[in-house]
């Protein structure tokens, strides 16, 4: 499939927007529908298409195995984190009034982190599962 | 109707056919049927989560998988007279369960009471978050998305743990070993 020429072109057109589409809903989740776990599969699609079109090895060296396989374990990281700010700072886990000054800034930071981490995991563990899918060979 | 009758009919396409591609592309509709219900239903957050899911995703891992298997179903050995019997009683189960819910749209229904009205009412001066779907699941409900986190977390690990890593990476470089050999 690497040979296609249309499929080429229009992918290297659309794959911008697909990953800007990504950010989009992961920070207008909060107005409009999405969050971390949509924008997390649909940066992660953005990859699984460029691997299927431009090849894996080509894929792999955009984005590394190794930055996708330590996403996995930091987004659960950053979010058991936030919870452990909240106790650190005086509240209970996950609670979020209590990190920043106003507490409805607090909520929304605490949600943005929160969506941040369930983003980097679920786009680092369905880029990692099709990295070894893709990876065995036949 | 039409939306549901579109699935029915695509799940009766899955049932007979025995070229697992069709099946997987057919699993990939039916997805986006859902999704399209879900949509209808004004439950959007979760109808794109269906789609970029369920009709995305799982349909590359699918074909993924199909690549490195094979790609006819075998034909069972036995008739599976039991599992039928399992299915029907199951699902004859659920539609019995499904008579004691209240009414589609009920605003008497149990769930509509309960913290629903205080999450939908306080939402905006509690979080700042005017998605009400976005702050239950990530500040009132914050554990139960922690751990749907850890569940993808998991998956992610068992995966890699299963399927990844030195072996797969060894044997391709033999193959290129061997390749430059000849």
């Amino acid at each position: 499939m690497s040979r296609d020429l249309i499929l080429r072109v229009v992918g290297k057109l659309l794959l911008p927007f697909v990953l800007l589409f990504a950010l989009y809903v992961q920070f207008h989740g909060d107005f409009g529908p999405g969050g971390g776990f949509q924008a997390g599969v649909i940066a992660a699609a953005a990859i699984i298409f460029y691997a299927i079109i431009f090849g894996l090895n080509a894929a792999k060296r955009i984005v590394a195995p190794a930055i996708v396989a330590a996403m996995v374990p930091l987004g659960v990281t950053i979010y058991a984190g936030v919870g452990i700010a909240g106790i650190l700072l005086g509240g209970n886990y996950l609670d979020y009034f209590v990190l920043a000054h106003d507490p409805v800034h607090g909520q929304e930071l605490g949600i943005f982190l929160v969506e941040a981490g369930v983003f980097v995991t679920v786009s680092g563990t369905m880029t990692t599962i099709f990295y070894t899918f893709a990876g065995r060979g036949r | 109707m039409v939306l549901l009758s579109l699935m029915a009919a695509t799940t009766i396409g899955i049932l007979r056919l025995r070229n697992l591609f069709a099946v997987v592309i057919l699993g990939g509709i039916y997805s986006f049927l859902m999704a399209t219900v879900l949509l209808v239903l004004d439950a959007v957050d979760v109808s794109m989560t269906e789609a970029s899911v369920g009709a995305g995703i799982s349909t590359v891992l699918m074909l993924g998988t199909l690549w490195l298997t094979k790609n006819e179903e075998s034909v069972p050995v036995r008739q599976p007279i039991l599992p039928a019997i399992v299915a029907l009683v199951t699902g004859g189960a659920l539609v019995y369960g499904t008579l004691g819910l209240p009414g589609f749209g009920d605003p008497s229904g149990v769930i509509h009471h309960h913290v629903v009205p205080r999450y939908l009412n306080d939402v905006l001066a509690e979080t700042g978050v005017p998605n009400a779907v976005t702050a239950v699941l990530a500040s009132y409900r914050g554990y139960d998305t922690l751990g749907e986190t850890t569940v993808i977390f998991t998956a992610g690990l068992g995966v890699m743990m299963l399927l990844g890593g030195r072996r797969g990476e060894r044997k391709s470089e033999d193959k290129d070993r061997r390749r430059a050999e000849r």
